[in-house]
């Protein structure tokens, strides 16, 4: 029972008795890190308006509430539309970008580098008021498309990150090799270095996914009219009262979320 | 296409006019992969530097609509103002702080368990980081608002008499922050202590350290960079915070940020939220930049994944 405590303290006997205070303190943090988010699912099925727990009467009504809602239909579908398109654009063109960044050695890579993470590091309101500017000029406020645009440029730093942190563990020479035998670039890139990098690729396009999906302060500046996105409409009912329908709606947040992360490791791993 | 090594002429590159053409050639494939990168720096560029451009010139337009520093003279003469920015950094230190005091130890706690039930523990650690920060915000409010779970039991409990004021507060806040700036430092910190070669610690022991002592002075100090960078990265994105503060904090927190926003939303006064954000940006940039004088900021990129 002792042995594996040796290890980091050594033969200096410190005993599971003399720091049970740390087993104790980790075991809470590790509760309260996990259950406010765990607790709001069962809350979701309770028939009252103040959400108890455990619920007294069970009810659907906060679910029927909210599919029966045109308001929270359209924000969902909005939501969903941009998350996917948002994957589908900013996963390319973060993973080329990568690409690009690790073979090209130029002397300004580190400039272009620094200026693609950039919006990880710029507040996010700046970026949001920032949009809202340059969309108001482009013609394309309140549109899917700005939505995506905007969310994009939010998810290719984690692109970027994650993808070239796999393209440096990988061996370029097996690509060179494909290519010094005559396979084109792009061809040596998709059928050599692609397959090897998937679970980085798959990761990219999960995070840029959730990336739009979550996303708050920006999506409340330039969605809206007809493409409201959840969050936004989310927030906004947050900040008027606690609606109960709102813990029916982060239930089904959860939902999408855990299965796209079972998805990627589907996807990603399986070799 | 990607031909340039194998040129017919290549065996004699002794020749000094080939090996100028193909280092020519050399150049021109470099900057063809590097034009790769081209659709991701058009879009950033265009959807962020350019407008933040243009918002830093917007900051320096007077009311009249004249070149003017009204906008940071503001800033400076009205006590408002101070207090956000005090706001601001007392929060973003303070949540700084509790991170550091709770993901510590629990990043040491796991560092130390066998790789199985490391892992197990870590799902409680990137559950939430999955998690819509909207939903976790929410979460916390239902659980400690005057109804809540965290009243009713306490109270039924007999802890406490009269509900506790969790939310619409500094309290309420710090919660809601602590639980989502916590993943960002526990992941590099936890990183660095994996990485400690334990032959150190036991040396340490082995010439007559107590476990204290060889943990202050071998251990913590291996542990210092990723402590760093973890921290940093909570601070840099506590200081640019909207969500958490504007719903668990009712009105009564306000910082930097939310200013922008209702500058904007209330006031329609692009000059004032502009300068405002200049100001957040100028010391979200100096904080990273002064960081980086001091440790690898790529271990903070890296950290997080």
């Amino acid at each position: 029972m002792f042995t594996w405590l040796k290890k980091p303290a050594t033969e200096t006997q410190i005993s599971h008795g003399g720091r049970l205070w740390l087993y104790v303190i980790s075991t809470i943090i590790m509760i309260l890190l996990v259950t406010p988010t765990l607790i709001v699912i069962p809350m979701s099925f309770s028939d009252s308006l103040y959400l108890e727990f455990p619920p007294e009467v069970w009810s659907l009504r906060w679910y029927e509430n909210y599919f029966g809602s045109y308001e929270w239909m359209l924000a969902t579908r909005t939501s969903l539309i941009a998350a996917f398109l948002t994957m589908l654009v900013a996963t390319p063109i973060g993973v080329i970008a990568a690409y690009g960044l690790h073979t090209s050695r130029v002397p300004f890579i580190r400039m272009a580098f620094v200026t693609m993470i950039m919006p990880m590091m710029v507040p996010v309101v700046l970026v949001a008021i920032g949009a809202f500017y340059a969309f108001v000029k482009l013609k394309i406020l309140y549109t899917i498309t700005g939505l995506v645009l905007a969310h994009t440029i939010m998810a290719v730093p984690l692109v970027l990150i994650v993808t070239g942190a796999a393209l440096k563990s990988y061996d370029m020479n097996q690509e060179n090799a494909a290519r010094s035998l005559g396979a084109p670039r792009w061809k040596a890139f998709l059928t050599i270095t692609l397959p090897q990098i998937r679970f980085a690729v798959v990761t990219s396009a999960l995070l840029s996914f959730l990336t739009s999906f979550d996303e708050v302060v920006i999506a409340m500046f330039i969605s809206g009219g007809d493409n409201p996105t959840l969050t936004r409409n989310m927030f906004n009912a947050l900040r008027d009262q606690i609606d109960p329908t709102i813990a029916a709606i982060s239930t089904i947040m959860i939902m999408i979320t855990t299965l796209m992360v079972i998805a990627a490791q589907i996807f990603g791993r399986g070799k | 296409m990607s031909n340039t090594i194998s040129t017919p002429d290549s065996h004699n590159a002794t020749d000094g006019l080939n090996a100028k053409g193909l280092r020519q050639d050399e150049w021109l494939e470099r900057l063809k992969l590097f034009g790769l990168s081209s659709p991701a720096l058009i879009l950033i560029l265009v959807i962020l530097v350019i407008p933040v451009g243009w918002l830093f010139y917007v900051s320096f337009i007077g009311a009249d609509g004249s070149f003017s520093l009204e906008n940071y003279e503001r800033m400076i003469a009205s006590k408002s103002y101070a207090r956000i920015f005090k706001t601001t950094f007392q929060v973003s230190i303070l949540t700084t702080i509790l991170c550091i005091l709770i993901g510590y130890p629990l990043a040491y706690f796991m560092s130390q368990l066998p790789s199985k039930l490391a892992n197990l523990c870590m799902i409680t650690v990137l559950l939430p980081f999955w998690t819509s920060l909207l939903v976790r915000t929410y979460a916390w409010l239902v659980l400690l608002q005057k109804k809540g779970l965290v009243n009713d039991w306490g109270i039924s409990l007999g802890l406490w008499e009269d509900p506790i004021k969790f939310v619409h507060n500094l309290n309420g806040t710090l919660i809601g922050m602590v639980h989502i700036m916590l993943p960002f430092l526990i992941l590099p910190t936890y990183g660095a202590m994996k990485a400690i070669d334990k032959d150190y610690l036991k040396a340490a022991s082995n010439l007559g350290a107590s476990p204290v002592r060889s943990f202050w002075t071998v251990f913590f100090p291996l542990t210092t960079p990723g402590l760093f960078a973890g921290s940093l990265m909570v601070f840099v994105l506590c200081l640019g915070f909207f969500v958490t503060p504007a719903v668990l904090g009712g009105g009564k927190v306000i910082m930097v940020s939310m200013k922008i926003v209702s500058n904007i939303e209330l006031f329609v006064n692009w000059g004032a939220a502009s300068a405002l954000g200049v100001v957040l940006l100028v010391i979200t940039i100096a904080t990273l930049w002064i960081a980086s004088r001091f440790l690898n900021l790529n271990n903070i990129a890296g950290g997080g994944h």
